[in-house]
């Protein structure tokens, strides 16, 4: 259709043409399936009226709980116990501190063969120019890839806390319907906030073309794949914040996630799989380094900072998606 | 290089294979995978403890192209190779024991991230157990924190919730002190590989030089991994993480989780910064007081409690004491019997979930140690489970928890004075309760129910996979009782050459 170009489309945006916003922005309210009660069956109605009555309870005695356990001076000992135990920690870790070697100082500890390997042979033999990222993605690479799988498990966890499968979707909707506020909080959040949208379709394409500058330039230039994942995250939870989660949906639901997270590890277990091996049992890689300072070089660390970036990127996405709406 | 030495990192990559692409698998094809997962990381680490026990030394497998102080490295042994083998049989036997239950008690449709955050958990235990880099060692912790805090999590009744957060939180405390505790030694040697932190260690011990920054390093090194491990003042969190948990992840927790990280704690120890110098600092005395308040109320902790779950998990208190206040000896018999009770710890007290949850299943979903009368005669395979473990525990010859008995008096009374006076004191008295909780819930089983007695129809059907896993580990438990011997002096040996 023309009239959905781009072009067509910036036209009227810029000339403030009626309709512009409805065309190319999420004008609808996200309507949510509210059950009707007397459709319900009654195994359904009995099944809210339990997960209610169970919610008051535990809310009840999670109260009571709070109120009895502790008597009043019980408590102050035991702010005055925190406190004491705050300051003491303080105290200890800065008299640590003036301990410990001067800032700067050329006769640190650390100016030792191993920085000097990094700084001095770093280019060489990893091909990055970005030392920094020679060092996180090819001498340290074991310790990265435990960083991600640290990202990783942190997603799952959170996944499994928050996210809402069909079922219990299903029945928190009953809950809700058997209760006199029908919608959840999602329903009354303020929607197509004009000045946001607008910003964001400046913002966002800038936000994730840095981002993507960022991974893509991360042996050569200060970043790399956990900055740029971080800034491409920003990017997308400013695009949902100010479009909702049923255009955001078009692109990037819990499939997608899934996928992506699944090839980006893989691609870096896998990777390193084969370096891990070669490098122990002294065989030769065949991945060659390159040229310093172009884009294709330094070997595998282009392809890990890019697996980096998407993990990143999805688990930053992820965490805000589940833990404002419960589901991606 | 032998094929064979490639086997533990081929294990660490397989494992967190395997934990990704569980991520987009079904509950059946989940659970399948993880098994044949743990089974081939298990076959593999024995084949790698032969190769070890063969040779008598350890060898170090370069993770990469560089070598140690650059790049990340990973250091194998008999002692690592030992332990791990003990904690892969013991993976196994928990994952296929709580199998059934675990796939009533969880969500169907997130089934498939249990058994990623297990074989998460898994991973970090692996790595745990063989890095030879402390940072390493630091990213692996936060891996397995935030597994077994979600494992903890995953029955979601309320009562698992409050668990795991308060298991989080306490957790975090441990790891933030071992990160801070780290960072300072970073500082003041400038690496972070143990081999070379010894190496500098060992001239500032000689120098006197950065004295209270590594008493502080120690001391935050120490009490973080002991929050971790739950050495007593610090066992707040266990006992509802425990009791609450579905029972694979109870017997998880308490078996492989914990040992973890007192095996780092060792391994701080002896590898990184020398066992002459800590036994020069103090702190092991500080461990020691705890470690024997710790086997006293634990066990009597565990005598109070009323439901059989609750008992198991605050005896785990008690044996943690045990194994803190043998590290507390300043000896080398007392790192080698905290290793050997770490291991059949390990073995006892999974057995003892898995079987203890399914009895009360099978007594009518009862949890108070009143209603287990008479379990041998509808469930004689779990009774007899738990009793072998309530014995062991109790500390009968012949099985495993005796030998630590023995070895930690040996070493106690080597050292002599106050130390043997307490040791005794304490262990007289631990196994004086043990007998009086674990005994008596064990008689208990074997007694008919009397006229008139309430007795509750089963919730559950029985399960081929609980039986399998218990017999397994009745035989394990058995092996370890049998073979202590061997294994002590594979664990002296592998001592030797752990520094």
């Amino acid at each position: 259709m023309a009239k959905n170009n781009w072009l067509t489309r910036m036209n009227d945006w810029l000339s403030d043409e009626e309709g512009a916003l409805e065309r190319t922005m999420e004008a609808a309210q996200e309507q949510e399936a509210a059950p009707d009660i007397e459709q319900l069956t009654p195994a359904e109605i009995r099944w809210a009226q339990e997960e209610l009555e169970e919610e008051k309870r535990i809310e009840a005695r999670m109260k009571d709980w709070t109120e009895k356990t502790a008597s009043p001076a019980a408590r102050v000992v035991y702010n005055l116990m925190c406190v004491l135990v705050c300051v003491t920690m303080i105290g200890l870790l800065l008299y640590t501190v003036t301990a410990l070697p001067a800032f700067g100082d050329p006769n640190h500890p650390i100016n030792n063969e191993v920085s000097a390997r990094y700084i001095e042979k770093g280019l060489q033999e990893t091909g990055a120019v970005n030392i920094v990222t020679g060092m996180i993605l090819d001498y340290r690479a074991f310790d990265t890839l435990g960083e991600s799988s640290v990202l990783f498990t942190a997603a799952m966890v959170v996944l499994f806390l928050l996210r809402k499968d069909k079922e219990s979707a299903k029945y928190s909707q009953l809950a809700k319907a058997m209760e006199d506020n029908p919608h959840s909080d999602t329903y009354y959040e303020p929607k197509n906030d004009i000045i946001l949208q607008k910003t964001a379709t400046i913002l966002v394409p800038i936000v994730l073309l840095l981002g993507v500058y960022v991974v893509l330039n991360g042996h050569l230039s200060p970043g790399g794949g956990f900055s740029g994942g971080a800034i491409m995250g920003a990017g997308l939870i400013l695009y949902v914040t100010a479009f909702g989660f049923a255009k955001m949906r078009r692109f990037f639901t819990y499939k997608t996630y899934q996928r992506i997270v699944l090839v980006a590890l893989l691609t870096y277990a896998i990777s390193k799989c084969y370096s891990f091996y070669t490098g122990a049992n002294h065989i030769e890689s065949i991945i060659p380094l390159g040229t310093p300072g172009a884009i294709l070089s330094s070997g595998l660390i282009l392809v890990l900072n890019i697996c980096v970036g998407f993990i990143v990127t999805c688990t930053m996405y992820c965490f805000y998606a589940v833990f404002r709406k419960g589901e991606l | 290089m032998q094929f064979v030495q490639n086997f533990p990192f081929m294990c660490i990559l397989l494992t967190l294979i395997c934990a990704v692409v569980t991520s987009v698998l079904k509950g059946r094809q989940a659970r399948w995978l993880t098994m044949g997962l743990i089974t081939a990381v298990t076959a593999m680490t024995a084949t790698v403890l032969v190769y070890t026990l063969q040779t008598g030394d350890s060898y170090v497998y370069m993770m990469g192209h560089f070598p140690a102080p650059w790049g990340n490295e990973i250091r194998i042994g008999v002692l690592e190779a030992l332990m791990m083998t003990v904690f892969c049989f013991v993976t196994l036997f928990a994952f296929v024991g709580g199998m059934v239950p675990s796939i009533r008690e969880i969500e169907k449709s997130k089934y498939n991230i249990y058994c990623i955050l297990v074989d998460l958990m898994f991973l970090a235990l692996q790595a745990l157990v063989y890095t030879n880099d402390l940072f390493t060692a630091y990213v692996f912790i936060e891996i397995n924190t935030l597994a077994a805090a979600g494992l903890v999590m995953m029955r979601q009744k309320g009562r698992n919730l409050v668990a795991g957060v308060r298991y989080m939180m306490m957790n975090l405390v441990g790891s933030s002190l071992f990160l801070f505790g780290i960072s300072i030694l970073y500082t003041i040697t400038g690496h972070l590989l143990m081999a070379n932190i010894h190496e500098s260690v060992a001239a500032l011990a000689a120098s006197g030089e950065y004295k209270i920054p590594l008493t502080i390093v120690v001391a935050m090194v120490t009490v973080g991994l002991a929050v971790k491990s739950a050495l007593y003042p610090f066992e707040k969190w266990l006992p509802g993480a425990y009791s609450n948990a579905t029972p694979s992840v109870a017997a998880m927790l308490s078996s492989l989780v914990s040992k973890g990280y007192i095996f780092l704690l060792i391994k701080f120890y002896v590898r990184v910064i020398g066992f002459d110098i800590i036994c020069s600092m103090g702190v092991l005395d500080v461990l020691f007081i705890f470690g024997v308040l710790g086997m006293v109320m634990g066990s009597v902790n565990a005598v109070r409690a009323k439901t059989t779950r609750l008992m198991v998990a605050y005896s785990s208190v008690a044996q943690i004491g045990y194994i803190f206040a043998a590290l507390g000896l300043r000896s080398e018999i007392g790192i080698i019997c905290a290793l050997w009770h770490s291991a059949a710890h390990a073995a006892t007290k999974s057995m003892l979930f898995i079987s203890c949850a399914e009895m009360d299943d099978a007594c009518g979903g009862t949890h108070l140690r009143k209603h287990l009368c008479g379990a041998v005669y509808h469930s004689p395979l779990l009774a007899l489970a738990f009793a072998l473990g309530a014995i062991n525990l109790t500390g009968i010859p012949l099985l495993s928890v005796f030998m630590t008995k023995v070895t930690l008096t040996q070493a106690a009374i080597e050292v002599g004075g106050r130390h043997m006076a307490i040791i005794l004191a304490a262990v007289a008295i631990s196994t004086l309760l043990n007998a009086v909780y674990f005994l008596g819930t064990a008689v208990n089983l074997f007694t008919p129910t009397k006229e008139g007695d309430e007795v509750l129809p089963p919730t559950v059907r029985k399960n081929p996979f609980t039986a399998i896993a218990l017999i397994g580990m009745i035989a394990l438990n058995i092996a370890m009782g049998l073979l202590s011997q061997p294994f002590l002096s594979a664990l002296a040996e592998g001592l030797a050459k752990f520094a």
